[in-house]
């Protein structure tokens, strides 16, 4: 067992940092959906924003001030992009569900067309900020530093949403909009004001997802469909509109990706989809979602 | 019965005055010969279109079709029974691989390939329905999203069989009595027969006393399982049906296209289907069709010249229909129903945003609330 764990305590601790990106990127897409219902496709097309933003900057040489400065820009311009997506929306919010998966997607699809006009369709890789791009050892292997770095960002921003979420007056009006969102509005709370503000802090969280995220999966034009489908596995196995779910969601998924690949490579790919099939076949509504519905 | 189940097209719910059971139907019923002119129209314009234009365009109108059956078949499953799939393709891509096999190592002779790739979408459909059809909205769509990205990994890692990455290539094209399909247009009208008996048997599905169950089962699922139907059951066959139908249009494919890529079955072809559903207006069977050819056209005709950005008209497109068409193509349809004389189901349902029927309701019903 002791063996075991050093042979594998690099994937163990690379899955806990895919984990801790995946949070950071699929908490806001859980929660606009589980609170108001809007399927954000456009989600991974923001992580891909992100992802150029810190390309931009940091292109020339990558520097601690251009680092934060990547992440400073993405805060902002996620929630202005959510806050605009959130308005586009309204109009539609009588309208079925797929209606706003239609809205979305031709945003997503926007953005990215525009994105390759500007930087065209390559690949490129950044490194991290100096003084993490070392490698350490760790059992029988090493790892980069900034994946190390990135556990810690994740358990920090989990800690921080944790807190908002569940402990502030802010946190338990979101909560009461996932659990009854008419009731809300019954009580004289103008949602469309909570829900323009959870799109625009999840898709900040998206975009900020997509600069830390550059160091480890790069600046690649196909990144906004994987990493789309890869916050909708975690949302969907975490159970809709839930914090913890999504914490242990992206946290399984991050095990189930890293571990998955350095011990069955050759059912790599099967594994992710698959583990979503469990569960859903299992829990039908997600490990952490609403139990039984009201019909 | 979740509202993302719900159908987004009320006009589509009895497309103009058809058999369900509302006031005017019977009076429309009678016109029924009269409403089949439009349709014989478009059939003689189709069947004379490769006349007209050139060998490129002719190829393109088949894609047209091919891609447009594929739709028809999501339809069935959307529009129709309510079930919102991002995994069709899955039976798509097992449709075209089983016919692009055929193809090469039995016969190229039409109907054999098509006819075998709607009995492997079938038998997919039905080795993975069973488990799928148990959820629903959001959890089917998740479900069926699983099973669409592990046909296309299958696709991909089976490369004794598939070709794995380089994709199943050099498939022959359609042959008829041994001769091979050379031109354009001969295959064309071979794609035209197919998708014409394809659609006339999913059209007379959906007016069939099972497909009223269907749009039942869409609309109130509670209330048909205490009239004693099983919605299981039927939701099951409509599932396999629909696998079977979108073989179909998946084998068409592989001998017209003759290559088949592990993307044919993957996440971005369900997609950009379900949303040419949406535009074209879901439930309707024609508009899907309609709403398919907007996304072929402007992808695969004008995408070269605009180098490659095709995506971001179709991008501009989505984003603008969804606000001026709130109900697709077909809702202007509707529309001109409307204006004419109230008449039948649609008329009744445009009109009305109060009427439950209409999708009006907020975009999540109970479904995402803790009892």
């Amino acid at each position: 067992m002791a063996d075991w764990f050093s042979e594998n305590l690099v994937s163990i601790l690379n899955g806990f940092a895919i984990g801790s990106l995946l949070f950071i990127l699929a908490v806001g897409l859980s929660i606009v959906f589980g609170m108001m219902g809007v399927l954000n496709l456009a989600h991974g097309a923001f992580y891909l924003v992100g992802t150029y933003l810190a390309y931009s900057l940091l292109d020339d040489g990558v520097t601690w001030g251009g680092f934060l400065g990547a992440l400073a820009l993405a805060a902002v311009f996620g929630l202005v992009a959510g806050g605009a997506l959130s308005v586009m929306t309204e109009p539609l919010a009588k309208r079925p569900i797929l209606d706003q998966a239609l809205l979305t997607l031709g945003v997503s699809l926007i953005v990215a067309e525009v994105l390759s006009i500007i930087y065209g369709n390559d690949v490129y890789s950044v490194a991290p900020p100096p003084g993490l791009d070392d490698r350490v050892d760790v059992g029988d292997g090493s790892l980069p530093v900034y994946r190390l770095a990135l556990i810690g960002i994740g358990l920090v921003l989990a800690l921080i949403v944790y807190l908002v979420v569940e402990k502030t007056s802010v946190g338990a009006l979101v909560r009461a909009s996932v659990a009854d969102r008419e009731m809300v509005s019954a009580m004289g709370i103008d949602n469309r004001k909570v829900k323009v503000a959870v799109l625009g802090i999840g898709s900040a969280l998206a975009m900020v997802a997509g600069v830390l995220g550059t160091p480890v999966y790069g600046v690649d034009p196909g990144l906004d469909e994987s990493v789309l489908l890869l916050a909708l596995i975690v949302v969907v196995i975490g159970g809709l509109g839930s914090v913890k779910g999504a914490l242990i969601g992206a946290l399984v998924i991050g095990q189930v990706d890293s571990l998955g690949r350095a011990l069955l490579p050759e059912l790599a790919s099967f594994i992710l989809f698959g583990a979503l099939a469990v569960v859903l076949i299992v829990r039908p509504r997600g490990l952490f979602g609403p139990r039984k519905v009201a019909s | 019965m979740s509202a993302p189940a719900r159908p987004t097209t009320p006009a589509a719910t009895a497309p103009a005055g058809g058999s369900s059971a509302v006031p005017g139907s019977r009076r429309s019923r009678g016109r029924a010969p009269l409403r089949a002119v439009p349709a014989l129209a478009v059939l003689v314009v189709l069947a004379l279109v490769p006349y007209f234009v050139g060998p490129d365009e002719t190829d393109i109108l088949s894609r047209v079709l091919i891609f447009g059956l594929f739709a028809v078949s999501l339809d069935l499953l959307v529009g129709i029974t309510g079930l919102p799939s991002l995994g069709h393709a899955a039976y798509f891509g097992v449709g075209a691989y089983t016919a692009g096999l055929v193809a090469e190592h039995w016969t190229p002779n039409a109907p054999v390939p098509v006819l075998v790739a709607a009995g492997a979408g079938a038998v997919a459909a039905v080795l993975t329905g069973w488990l799928v059809v148990r959820s629903d909205g959001v959890f089917f769509l998740m479900l069926t999203l699983a099973i669409g990205e592990i046909t296309s990994q299958l696709a991909l890692q089976l490369d004794d069989v598939t070709g794995g990455s380089d994709g199943l290539f050099g498939i022959p094209t359609f042959r008829i009595g041994g001769e091979p399909l050379r031109l354009e247009g001969y295959r064309y009208w071979y794609v035209l027969a197919v998708f014409v008996i394809t659609f006339a048997a999913v059209w007379l599905i959906s007016r069939s006393p099972f497909g009223l169950a269907l749009r039942g089962i869409r609309d109130n699922e509670d209330r048909m399982r205490s009239l004693g139907y099983s919605p299981f059951r039927y939701k099951y066959v409509a599932y396999v049906l629909a696998g079977a139908f979108a073989g179909i249009a998946g084998g068409l494919f592989a001998q017209f296209n003759r290559i088949v890529n592990p993307s044919d079955a993957g996440f971005a072809l369900s997609a950009i289907t379900l949303l040419a559903l949406v535009l074209g207006g879901a439930g309707s069977l024609w508009g899907p069709v309609i709403g398919m050819a907007v996304v072929v056209v402007v992808r695969d005709y004008y995408g070269p010249d605009l180098g490659g950005h095709g995506p971001l008209v179709l991008g501009i497109v989505f984003v603008i229909a969804v606000y001026v068409l709130p109900r697709g193509f077909a809702g202007l349809a509707g529309l001109g129903a409307l204006r004419g004389r109230r008449r039948g189901a649609v008329s009744a349902h445009a009109t009305d945003p109060d009427d439950p029927g209409s999708g009006a309701v907020p975009g999540t019903s109970s479904e995402e609330r803790p009892a």
